[in-house]
């Protein structure tokens, strides 16, 4: 391999650090107006008036919408919409639009709208909700009467609150029509899904409908389903007949996009004195809205974890008067790691075994829900590897035995994991007769690094340099490709560029195969390669033709395909997961209940690794996820109103610079031939899903405290 | 995108798809994103000749703000109060600094102010209009500002929104203290927030940027 697997420099790096890369609503269009929203101000009941006209008369307004005036769309949906009726759902729902001339005016404007409602009480406190049991798979054994049956056992409760992605780009877009043509910028993880939504809202064709993604500042899964903001800023736009900007505030963040749900877990297990597991109940619920059921597998990743016969995972939704939760990095995975993986650092000293000891113990080498091999799983050598790095032989088993001068240490372990999934995805190549290529495909790329990694697996299988090759992305006049979400970018829209560039050879092949006196008369297309610009027999190197030597004897200017891939038929033998093993040091001021996260040490083994430079960003930024979740942040709910309170980036923490110390992350490089002829796995999620559970453990190690409500904040230490 | 309009154009005729290409040479990745994405009507012409309705303004009761920006003399109409962000963003075309918390908490709309970084999103404009304002677009002319070259080398982007605060926040502590140690890093980048969380990365491209400039 020439490229994959080598450093490369990000090809978007230069106009990121220039401030050149457009974001949604940066955009020149011309005479653009501005939309601002006007939100509710409570959680539930009925708006029972709505006066605009004070607002209307204000100078540079041009036009407010209310669910009075605003088109009603046919989407057949549970999602929610805005401006479709005068029920209120959820404290903070878009209730009108304001447009005007200037932000400012909108803003301005938007507090003069006056609105009265019918209130009723809303109901957002958990314990006291609605609990409905969700679908889930059937218990594997008998996991209550083993439980019950087993000589060792531990039960303990968590919960982790609400939490919010908040990229540092606020949603927003930028929306014009020409004609009943409408083209939309907007801050997407799927420029796909958004034109299905407004095709469908405005009742036009899709191949009317051209929504644009091309830089999207972090996302995390907040815009991964269809926000109500795009229709917004295209119906203004209609409306106004004039380009429209909609960018949400900070605050409206909060209520725009979903967040993480609440989630409380119970984990009961049973073991054997040898450490061996018997049995696992682990029953959790998170937070839903009262008019759409969102689901997370929280409680099922273990089930192919751990090698335990008898397992149960039961899950419920709490019906709350709040906005719809939605994916935020990692879903499920981590909220249910945390759980589960403190659970057996618990068990581990009940047992007085080491917990990595505990988790070789219960090491599954198949999967043990279905008994499929896994296609690869080199997570016994990422403990060997991380623990080695970290030290470990050195840890003292009990609780509060190791010192830093006034400071507590602990050492704190767990494993994180992600399916290594693969969609569908369309990619397109052109391969031009100066030796360049065009690549495109209608993902996005949110931060990872998608357009640097496609255009080294393009460089790759088409043998061309990548300085040569563009690689766009980002906007639905490219073939169709998946959101990103879910780590499964890299492995579906590579896959589709990679099948890309082997139909390029045989249409390169093709041109020159018959052709009598070439080097490549007679070739097979088998049996060529496409190496540094050379299209040549694989069996013999000597017999090899410049690519652009292939077009003009072919007489083309260029050859161009389009490739669909698809997850093969061999996948569905296997189990296909990625996995990794974290350690944690933490320090502890304990007379301040401080904690500092003061190295980490994680060790992951997801397949190929395409560029090192980009995965090991995102793996470190997975890392400080880890430590935003476990120290810092929540999203508190005012019960009594329904509303959401720490809706800023002052009141909900965040990591920053000096939360930050040593962060190593290693990749066990794993040989995977079936989930992809690349062998990638994927790793946006994985890298954060153990975190939180490992810190908690160290906490525990350091200070002898079980902090089982995230986040683990001084007060619960002191 | 010059190249999506080919392909676009491919699918309506397949008939003659080449005349496109002849006509516009290849342009490499980042100078379509430089020079592309700058101005909508290159990407769709029509969009200017076949705009019907005339602009649609209040009378201009705007006092007249004289601003020095990247070196350039500029005036504007604005409200005094206006936040020097949104001046900066929807007046001046100049989208390096970013809007994100809007109360001066993350430092992504971080601007220099006769060498200071100031939060642009609540500095009322008419608080600066005496002093030489720096965006992103002006710290150095085709991105070699040692820090943006430290940035490249230690590969700090991943979503990129926060990266002209980042830049603008270092260029300041290193104009100030060539050789801050990692405390001193920590204490003064803190105030700028990524959430993609390359922090790690921030202060080596700092330590590295200030080694450069030995």
């Amino acid at each position: 391999m020439k490229y994959i697997g080598k450093e490369m420099s990000r090809v978007d790096g230069v106009a990121k650090v220039t401030g050149r890369a457009k974001y949604a609503v940066e955009y020149k269009v011309n005479d653009p107006a501005y939309g601002y929203i006007v939100q509710s101000t409570v959680a539930k009941g009925r708006i029972s008036k709505i006066d605009t006209s004070k607002a209307e008369k204000l100078p540079g307004v041009l036009k407010i919408l209310t669910h009075q005036n605003a088109l009603k769309v046919e989407e057949e949906t549970r999602q929610f919409r805005a401006l479709q009726s005068d029920t209120v759902l959820f404290c903070g729902q878009p209730i009108a639009l304001v447009v005007a001339d200037t932000f400012e005016q909108a803003r301005y404007a938007a507090n003069l709208v006056e609105i009265e409602y019918a209130k009723e009480q809303p109901s957002t406190d958990f314990s006291d909700t609605e609990r409905v049991q969700s679908r889930g798979p059937a218990p594997r054994g008998k996991p209550a009467e083993e439980l019950a049956g087993s000589p060792v056992k531990i039960e303990a409760e968590y919960s982790i609150p609400i939490e919010h992605h908040n990229p540092m780009e606020p949603h927003g877009a930028t929306a014009f029509w020409e004609g009943d043509k409408l083209t939309v910028f907007d801050k997407s993880q799927g420029v796909y899904g958004v034109r299905g939504h407004l095709s469908r809202s405005f009742g036009i064709p899709e191949g009317n409908v051209n929504v644009i993604s091309l830089f999207v500042g972090g996302a995390f899964g907040s815009s991964l389903n269809v926000n109500y903001y795009p229709f917004l800023a295209a119906l203004a736009a209609r409306e106004v007949k004039r380009p429209v900007k909609l960018s949400l505030t900070r605050r409206q963040m909060f209520t725009g996009h979903g967040y993480r749900p609440y989630t409380t877990q119970k984990v009961s297990i049973g073991a054997e004195s040898t450490g061996k597991f018997r049995s696992i109940i682990h029953e959790g619920a998170t937070n839903t809205s009262t008019y759409e059921d969102f689901t997370e597998s929280t409680t099922r990743f273990g089930r192919t974890l751990y090698e335990c016969p008898n397992y149960d995972s039961p899950y419920y939704l709490l019906k709350t008067d709040l906005p719809t939760p939605t994916w935020m990095r990692a879903p499920g995975a981590v909220s249910g790691a945390f759980a589960l993986e403190s659970a057996i650092d618990e068990l581990s000293y009940e047992l007085k075994i080491d917990p990595v000891e505990l988790r070789l113990i219960n090491y599954a080498d198949k999967d043990p829900e279905t008994g499929r091999p896994f296609s690869s799983k080199a997570l016994k050598e990422c403990f060997t590897a991380g623990a080695k790095k970290f030290g470990w032989e050195k840890r003292k088993f009990a609780p509060r035995s190791m010192r830093d001068g006034d400071l507590l240490v602990g050492w704190g372990t767990a494993v994180g994991t992600w399916g290594a999934f693969q969609a569908p995805a369309t990619a397109k190549i052109r391969v031009r007769n100066d030796g360049s290529a065009l690549v495109g495909s209608g993902t996005t790329d949110i931060g990872p690094g998608t357009y640097t990694v496609c255009t080294i697996i393009a460089a790759e299988s088409l043998g061309i340099d990548p300085k040569k090759i563009e690689f766009v992305l980002g906007d639905t006049e490219l073939p169709r490709a998946p959101s990103q979400g879910g780590s499964i970018t890299t492995a579906s829209v590579g896959s589709a560029v990679y099948g890309a560039a082997g139909e390029i050879r045989r249409k390169l092949v093709d041109l020159v195969a018959r052709k009598e006196g070439t080097a490549l008369f007679g070739a097979s297309f088998e049996d060529t390669e496409l190496v540094d610009g050379n299209l040549r027999l694989k069996s013999d190197a000597s017999r090899s033709m410049r690519v652009v030597d292939v077009l003009k004897e072919g007489g083309v200017e260029f050859v161009e395909v389009e490739y669909q891939s698809r997850p093969s038929a061999e996948r569905q033998k296997y189990t296909t997961m990625a996995h990794g093993a974290q350690f944690v040091e933490v320090k502890v001021d304990e007379s301040l209940g401080i904690i500092k996260v003061t190295r980490v040490v994680e060790a992951t083994a997801c397949g190929r690794i395409i560029n090192p430079l980009t995965s090991h960003s995102q793996e470190m930024g997975g890392v400080v996820w880890g430590i935003g979740m476990a120290l810092q942040e929540a999203t508190e709910i005012d019960h009594r109103y329904g509303k959401m309170m720490t809706t800023n980036l002052a009141d909900y923490h965040v990591p920053v610079a000096a939360d930050v110390f040593s962060v190593e992350t290693d990749f066990v490089e794993e040989k995977d031939e079936i989930v992809n002829e690349l062998g990638i796995k994927g790793m946006g999620e994985l890298c954060l899903v153990g975190i939180p559970a490992a810190i908690a453990n160290a906490v525990y190690h350091a200070t002898g405290k079980r902090v089982r409500d995230l986040p683990v904040t001084p007060d619960k230490l002191l | 995108m010059h190249e999506r309009k080919i392909w676009r154009r491919t699918q309506e005729s397949n008939s003659n798809p080449t005349n496109w290409d002849t006509a516009i040479p290849f342009i490499p990745f980042i100078t379509v994103l430089t020079i592309d994405p700058e101005n909508l009507a290159l990407r769709n012409p029509a969009l200017i000749s076949s705009r019907k309705h005339p602009p649609i303004r209040p009378k201009n009761e705007m006092p007249e703000i004289s601003l020095n920006v990247n070196g350039k003399k500029m005036s504007v109409d604005a409200d005094p109060s206006t936040p020097l962000l949104w001046v900066l963003r929807e007046k001046l075309g100049l989208t390096g600094p970013k809007y994100s918390c809007g109360i001066a908490v993350c430092g992504a709309c971080m601007v220099h102010v006769d060498g200071k970084t100031v939060p642009s999103c609540n500095t009322p404009v008419s608080e600066v209009m005496d002093g030489e304002i720096t965006t992103i677009e002006g710290l150095s002319e085709n991105g070699d500002h040692p820090v943006q070259k430290a940035w490249i080398e230690e590969q700090v982007p991943q979503c990129g929104y926060c990266q002209s605060g980042q830049i603008m926040r270092a260029a300041e502590l290193l104009a100030n203290k060539p050789n801050p140690n990692r405390q001193e890093i920590f204490d003064h980048m803190k105030r700028v927030l990524c959430r993609c969380a390359t922090y790690y990365r921030i202060v080596k491209a700092i330590e590295k940027a200030a080694k450069d400039g030995e």
